[in-house]
């Protein structure tokens, strides 16, 4: 029974797709992190498009961080596209990070210059 | 109850709500098709694709407006005799199709599991998958597309089934599939498969036959198989005695369901359904499919920037 229980239970936690290329393995699930900074490459491609983006530290450290969205066809249905973000952008990005430590995760959300915010949501939603 | 059975039962019930949420994150209101409301947008800093609440037409690949074949409360007519072609696209909306956890009705969840032969057990145990009960991070797995390989078939029906655009001649029906760009060619003009097939093919050889007026049949053999092709997302393998049957029943004029039945002697003990009656509606025939491909210059910079950090491999 209790083997049954935990089986169940991973059956569930992996059964929460957020995007279709990969899996949640990688990731801190539920930990957050909102940092603001200047764009500097915005990659509209697939398995994924994914967002760089410097990030300056109270010690004055700049670091780039890689955040990653789903595919560009799926993007299209969130009401993103290529022309989203340029290099320069201010922008301040909510995202999940990776458990490895190093500075990147995926999107949960982004403020843009213009005051929007862009999500995972379907356009209509 | 012992107190872990709480605990566990907590979590669960935890699960299931962020389950639901996570659900109605994918319910699609895109404005199109059956039943589909218009509303406001929630995203419309993106630039010429995107729709803003004074733009509620659907809008294609291009962005350019499509007709939705059911606005102004139209009702669907009957199922036309003989005729599966058009613009298909998922009926519960745009990622019902993708099946990353495997196809819908065997999904990798670690309760369903197909009927594996130990041949089939084996291939399936050195298959490491990015979705599944077993996903590995993205650098750690071995699936044949992180290379841009094509899926092959059945793959292309049990993962990232998008819009899928249907074609009819008198001699055979071509089926153009979104992802990556594939198509297959079934041959309606009366032949059985060869008695020799000169090679396997990723997407295998495939005849089709009508079963009544509105029903479909497709069979195909002559698939790859283990190792150059997976059967689904999650690793379940595929060997190249593998059989399908697909059934493209249309329900009426704008809606069909697919049933995707799998046999292989070599890996499965019996056949099974890998699908059943997945509802596809008819779109708008002047929607242009966006393209989605894999380009291998791509999942290399995608590799090295993202995969191989998120995956705790540091390259210098």
């Amino acid at each position: 029974m209790k083997t049954f229980l935990w089986v169940l239970l991973a059956g569930v936690v992996v059964s929460t797709p957020v995007f279709a290329h990969h899996g949640n393995a990688s990731f801190d699930a539920g930990k957050r992190l909102e940092l603001k900074g200047t764009v500097t490459e915005w990659d509209w491609a697939n398995p994924h498009c994914w967002l760089k983006f410097d990030v300056k530290d109270q010690s004055g450290k700049v670091v780039n961080w890689v955040v990653e969205t789903s595919n560009s066809a799926d993007m299209v249905e969130r009401g993103w596209s290529k022309r989203t973000f340029k290099a320069g952008d201010q922008v301040t990005v909510t995202l999940e990070p990776v458990k490895s430590g190093q500075p990147v995760g995926r999107v949960i959300s982004v403020l843009l210059p213009n005051g929007k915010t862009l999500g995972l949501n379907y356009v209509g939603q | 109850m012992k107190r872990w059975h709480l605990i566990v039962a907590a979590i669960l019930l935890a699960s299931a709500v962020a389950l639901a949420q996570a659900g109605r994150g994918q319910r699609p209101n895109t404005g199109r098709g059956q039943g589909a409301e218009p509303s406001g947008a929630n995203g419309d800093g993106g630039g010429r694709l995107a729709r803003s609440t004074a733009d509620l037409s659907v809008v294609d690949g291009w962005g350019n407006p499509v007709k939705d074949p059911l606005a102004g409360g139209k009702t669907a007519g009957p199922a036309p005799v003989h005729d599966v072609s058009g613009t298909w696209e998922p009926a519960r909306g745009p990622g019902a199709g993708i099946q990353a956890n495997g196809p819908v009705s065997m999904p990798s969840d670690g309760v369903h599991e197909p009927p594996f032969t130990p041949a089939g057990k084996a291939a399936y145990d050195k298959h490491k998958a990015l979705y599944g009960y077993r996903n590995v991070p993205p650098s750690l797995s071995n699936d044949p597309r992180n290379h841009c390989d094509p899926l092959g078939f059945p793959r292309a029906d049990l993962y990232q089934l998008r819009h899928t655009q249907i074609l009819q001649s008198p001699k055979k029906v071509v089926i153009l599939y979104q992802y990556d760009k594939r198509y297959r060619v079934v041959w309606t003009d009366g032949r059985d498969f060869p008695k020799e097939l000169p090679d396997d093919r990723w997407y295998g050889y495939s005849v089709g036959k009508w079963a009544d007026d509105t029903t479909f049949v497709v069979n195909t053999i002559g698939l790859l198989g283990e190792p150059r092709t997976w059967l689904d997302e999650t690793g379940r393998p595929m060997s190249d005695q593998m059989k399908v049957e697909e059934r493209f029943h249309r329900v009426n004029a704008n809606l069909m369901e697919i049933t995707v039945t799998i046999e292989d002697p070599k890996f499965f003990t019996r056949p099974w359904v890998a699908m059943d009656k997945f509802p596809m509606k008819l779109q708008s025939d002047d929607y242009d499919v966006i393209e989605m491909l894999c380009a291998p210059s791509d999942m290399e910079s995608y590799s090295k920037d993202f995969g191989d950090p998120a995956s705790g491999i540091v390259k210098k």
